[in-house]
């Protein structure tokens, strides 16, 4: 389910008429959640598949839909199963006037602990019901079956009063015995996506701001000293903010390095290609970058190197400005003078 | 085993939305400062950290990691998170102490709230199987939880309204609060629902903020502030993550963690309630009787920082104790939906 992910990224752009603003821009996160679903979960899900719903006895003898796999009372393991019917009745309920992405339904609708007919306790789920004067506790609920069911809790489209017209024609499916792929459900998959407004620090704004201009601007602890680039909303050793700006040149040296030699999904470069700690002349922290412009096998601790930056017109925000470093075949630096930075 | 007290406490302004990151950095810095200044303790003088927040809010993995530099963690401290209201890394750091691996420990929470959508984030605390798959918002299952005590007479909408009323009123008192002021009941009334059958004041600000609290050993204590405030008990308890199985008018778990103390005497309660009906479920289960103040910094209903409001309601209880205005004070925090987690903790005068 690959083609559901969706690629984060942030793309921070600059607010003109608020400059001392830090960066902010929207950050949008995708992925899959894939989970296995045991003995338990499994049979309900599978049921489901079928348009059956099937629920648990506990130690109390009460029926539990959905299904418990351990009992709420006692903690045993769980595995009476009970059919039950795709019918009953409201518990609880409230009115949600503006639905959010993701919801069974996406015009208003009530939320409602639906206790079915057969079970004891109740499941949270959808009603279609138009407005919160169609909706009662006590009320009689049934299920609208999604037209193609897969084996998940969404297969329970949303429920409907259950007085009203029944609209819905699709066949069921044939049971999970029979189906061509035969297996039951073994694992259920939910897409997740979520939307925040990303803010990187008032340090970390100078030293994007400052990457649009081709400036690599550094920050200066106030306490101990140190030049950290990125700079950093503390410095880990004092816990302060820095402070001073410091403008680095683009030259410095590979502390640490690795050789890439397995391809992965989004790899812009052919392999074998160095990831390399590049530490700036000034700085004492490095920070990640690519290597390249010599032979991978020639690089080494020490090495000098100097950014590669790409063609003005195509500088934002960045460290993607400075495409790679490369060797400028000055003396390796020794040893004992970045020791303490590795 | 030794005594633990509250020696300092500090809260950043609970707000709408900050301009700053979600690592809470921008928040954590000065109120490190300010508990530092009141104890009179450096970094260097803390034993342990622990800190409560979560990815999700933040949008990011591992986010707790980059607020370590909050603390200026190198050379490198006694460290940990959870993944959850603060209120639950303090209770890790409280076992530190009695253990005496530790004679001193700073506790931190903190969230930015505005970054996300709050009520669908935190769909995502839910059941992943049953439950987060329909992205049921908190807001709407608190509703739920609302509507089966209007229903059956335990709570009337006048109640709900009188509870966010008196925080409002209270909250004047806070200068971290982000709600305050005297509203009439019959005003809160008339306002349309949100969530029916829940009104906006029924339910907590989205707030950014952040929490930060010193504890000590009660023989470090003495040492450190006039008056510190002793925990002389802890305790936690959870109910089933099942919304259907428990009868959600009640707190089971939170009257568990009650039963476990010694309840007697409680002058002063800071609940941790998000929703006005849970300051009544919370009481009822604690048993705080009318003699008891509920709340005298307005509570969550006026500023509700994500993973730290808990530790603050346990540093406003011993604020109390701190500033010798009571000498038995209760905490409460929750974590999780409608009341899934609780944590109760008494606070007394170092005797």
């Amino acid at each position: 389910m690959a083609d559901l992910a969706e690629k984060s990224r942030t793309c921070f752009t600059q607010d003109v008429s608020a400059p001392e603003l830090p960066l902010s821009a929207p950050l949008n996160v995708g992925f899959d959640y894939t989970r296995s679903v045991g003995p338990v979960l499994g049979r309900f899900v599978d049921a489901l598949r079928e348009r059956r719903v099937e629920g648990v006895r506990g130690s109390d003898g009460r029926v539990h839909v959905p299904p418990l796999e351990y009992d709420p009372v006692t903690a045993e393991a769980l595995s009476e199963f009970v059919p039950v019917a795709s019918e009953g009745e409201i518990v609880s309920w409230s009115w949600i006037a503006e639905p959010v992405d993701g919801q069974p339904l996406s015009r208003p609708f009530a939320w409602a602990l639906i206790r079915l007919d057969g079970a004891d306790t109740s499941m949270l789920h959808a009603v279609d019901a138009g407005s919160p004067s169609n909706v009662h506790t006590g009320q009689r609920v049934r299920i609208r079956w999604a037209d193609e069911t897969v084996g998940h809790i969404r297969d329970i489209a949303y429920f409907v009063p259950a007085d009203g017209p029944d609209t819905e024609t699709t066949e069921p499916p044939p049971p999970v015995a029979k189906r061509e792929d035969g297996a039951p459900v073994s694992v259920v998959i939910t897409p997740i996506h979520l939307r925040y407004e990303h803010s990187a620090s008032p340090e970390e704004s100078r030293y994007l701001r400052g990457l649009a201009e081709g400036k690599l601007i550094g920050q200066r602890c106030p306490s101990c000293e140190k030049v950290y680039i990125p700079p950093r909303g503390a410095c880990p050793t004092d816990g302060v903010p820095t402070t001073d700006e410091v403008e680095l040149p683009d030259t410095g040296i590979v502390t640490t390095f690795c050789i890439v030699n397995v391809p992965f999904l989004g790899q812009k470069i052919k392999p074998p290609y160095v990831a390399a700690y590049i530490l700036l002349d000034g700085a004492d922290i490095a920070f990640l970058h690519l290597v390249l412009g010599c032979d991978a096998a020639d690089v080494r601790m020490g090495m000098r190197v100097r950014a590669v930056w790409k063609p003005r017109d195509e500088w934002w925000t960045s460290l993607e400005n400075i495409g790679h470093f490369e060797p400028t075949g000055e003396p390796d630096a020794p040893y004992e003078s970045f020791a303490h930075h590795l | 085993m030794p005594d633990v007290a509250v020696v300092g406490f500090a809260q950043a302004p609970n707000v709408r939305s900050t301009p700053g990151t979600t690592n809470g950095v921008e928040m954590l810095v000065p109120i490190f400062a300010e508990v530092f200044e009141r104890t009179g303790l450096s970094k260097e003088d803390i034993g342990f950290w622990c800190s409560g927040s979560s990815d999700y809010l933040a949008g990011r993995a591992f986010s707790f990691i980059a607020a370590v530099d909050a603390i200026g963690a190198f050379p490198p401290i006694h460290e940990s998170h959870v993944e959850m209201d603060a209120a639950w890394a303090l209770y890790e750091a409280w076992l530190k102490i009695r253990m005496g691996e530790v004679e001193t420990a700073l506790v931190y929470g903190f969230g930015k709230s505005s970054a996300g959508q709050l009520r669908r984030v935190l769909a995502l605390q839910m059941d992943p199987y049953v439950v987060a798959p329909l992205w049921p918002d908190s807001v709407s299952v608190a509703g739920i939880q609302a509507r089966l005590g209007l229903e059956s007479g335990l709570w009337s909408e006048k109640d709900l309204a009188e509870v966010a009323a008196r925080s409002r009123a209270d909250a004047a008192g806070n200068p971290a609060a982000q709600l305050s002021g005297t509203v009439e009941v019959a005003e809160l009334l008339d306002a349309p629902y949100f969530a029916d059958p829940l009104r906006a004041h029924d339910i907590a600000p989205i707030t950014d903020g952040a929490a930060v609290l010193v504890l000590a050993s009660a023989e470090r204590a003495a040492d450190l502030v006039d008056s510190p405030a002793v925990i002389t008990g802890i305790e936690h308890r959870v109910d089933s993550p099942a919304l259907g199985v428990r009868d959600l008018t009640k707190s089971p778990s939170t009257a568990a963690a009650g039963r476990a103390l010694d309840l007697d005497g409680v002058e002063v309660a800071e609940l941790h309630a998000p929703f006005t009906h849970q300051e009544l479920i919370l009481r009822d289960a604690l048993g705080l009787g009318d003699q008891v103040r509920i709340n005298p910094s307005g509570g969550v209903l006026t500023g509700n920082p994500m993973f730290s409001a808990g530790l603050a309601r346990i540093g406003e209880a011993a604020n109390r104790i701190l500033d010798g205005s009571a000498r038995k004070t209760l905490a409460h925090a929750t974590s999780g939906p409608v009341l899934q987690q609780n944590l109760v903790a008494t606070l007394e005068v170092l005797s």
